[in-house]
């Protein structure tokens, strides 16, 4: 029987591998938020309490290119959504906790610590205490985010303007979707949603950034519907 | 203004995040819903890039030998075949910065 400190360690060691890659989006992230004209606090403010790395980019991104902050609080609502998924997934094996201790594992769920406690949950349904894989996974993770965004804004203030960081944004967020590329739907939807982004980028208020991914679900809805 | 969006922004993203464990039934998801879901990222990202890579500052197209056209490539290529985030990034990067260093020094000439 493994005690709740040893399976909390089981999901800081699952997870490490990924720090490899959370580490310099953190700090990729925070030297954006500078680039970007906003100041070091609300830079950090966006890690602790929105904590969704792509999310909290767009949101800077659209707020400093004249947005509303409407359209800027939607779209981190629709690119977090994908955090639903995971609720409905893990919430088969957290059933049992009390909803205090549901309500604060629940903060700590983001892509890499779900893959990996999901993961462990399955090999482990019968073991008690499993949630904290899942904390174990969700603070490093949390805790790493949080250090390497501090180490981005230090840095952003350093890094002149020409060497022009902001396209780092679109190279970040094209090695977070460079696996789903092999799909051919995927692709199709990407493609969609891509042109349509460039085509009603100049829509009132940013609000491209809502139409086009909606056209993009609609042609996956259109693709699902044709391969029944 | 910009704090009360942050405040807001976190509260809707941590809704999504203890929705499904709390408060719903995740019956209540058929599952033609679930795989819609699934496309969230290949249509959120998209919108991004494409407009990052293809507009300039002011929203307007890019010409053809645009540095960034051949970052993004290079990060997609590379990515394709390594999976690697970090490599994917920074050789996109790197391209990019050579590119504009090389455009730098053909106009001084």
């Amino acid at each position: 029987m493994l005690s709740k400190f040893q399976i909390f360690k089981i999901g800081f060691f699952d997870v490490a591998p990924h720090l490899l890659s959370v580490i310099p989006f953190g700090i990729i992230f925070g030297a954006i938020g500078i680039e970007l004209g906003f100041d070091p606090i609300m830079t950090y403010a966006t890690s602790l309490i929105i904590f969704g790395g792509a999310s909290q980019i767009v949101f800077l991104q659209l707020l400093s290119g004249g947005a509303s902050s409407l359209v800027a609080i939607t779209s981190v609502g629709v690119i977090n959504s994908r955090h639903l998924l995971y609720g409905a997934v893990l919430s088969e094996y957290l059933n049992k906790l009390s909803l205090i201790k549901k309500l604060f594992i629940s903060y700590f769920i983001v892509d890499q610590g779900f893959a990996v406690s999901n993961n462990y949950f399955k090999k482990n349904s019968t073991q008690n205490f499993n949630h904290y894989h899942l904390l174990g996974s969700g603070v490093t993770l949390w805790l790493c985010w949080q250090i390497s965004t501090i180490i981005g804004i230090f840095l952003g203030s350093i890094v002149p303007e020409a060497l022009g960081l902001k396209f780092a944004i679109p190279l970040t967020f094209i090695a977070i979707i460079i696996n789903e590329l092999r799909k051919l739907d995927h692709l199709i939807v990407m493609l969609v949603s891509g042109l349509a982004a460039t085509f009603f980028y100049n829509a009132p208020f940013k609000s491209y950034i809502l139409i086009s991914p909606l056209i993009g679900l609609f042609a996956a809805y259109l693709i699902l519907k044709l391969k029944k | 203004m910009t704090w009360t969006s942050i405040f807001i922004a976190g509260f809707i993203t941590y809704l999504t995040r203890m929705g499904m464990i709390t408060l719903i039934d995740k019956d209540i998801f058929n599952e033609n819903f679930r795989k819609i879901l699934s496309y969230v990222p290949s249509v959120v990202f998209p919108s991004i890039i494409f407009p990052g890579v293809l507009l300039d500052d002011y929203g307007s197209l890019v010409t053809i030998s645009d540095p960034k056209i051949y970052g993004a490539l290079t990060a997609i290529v590379v990515g394709y075949f390594s999976r690697n985030v970090i490599l994917t990034i920074s050789t996109g990067l790197a391209s990019y910065w050579i590119l504009i260093f090389a455009q730098l020094k053909i106009a001084m000439i």
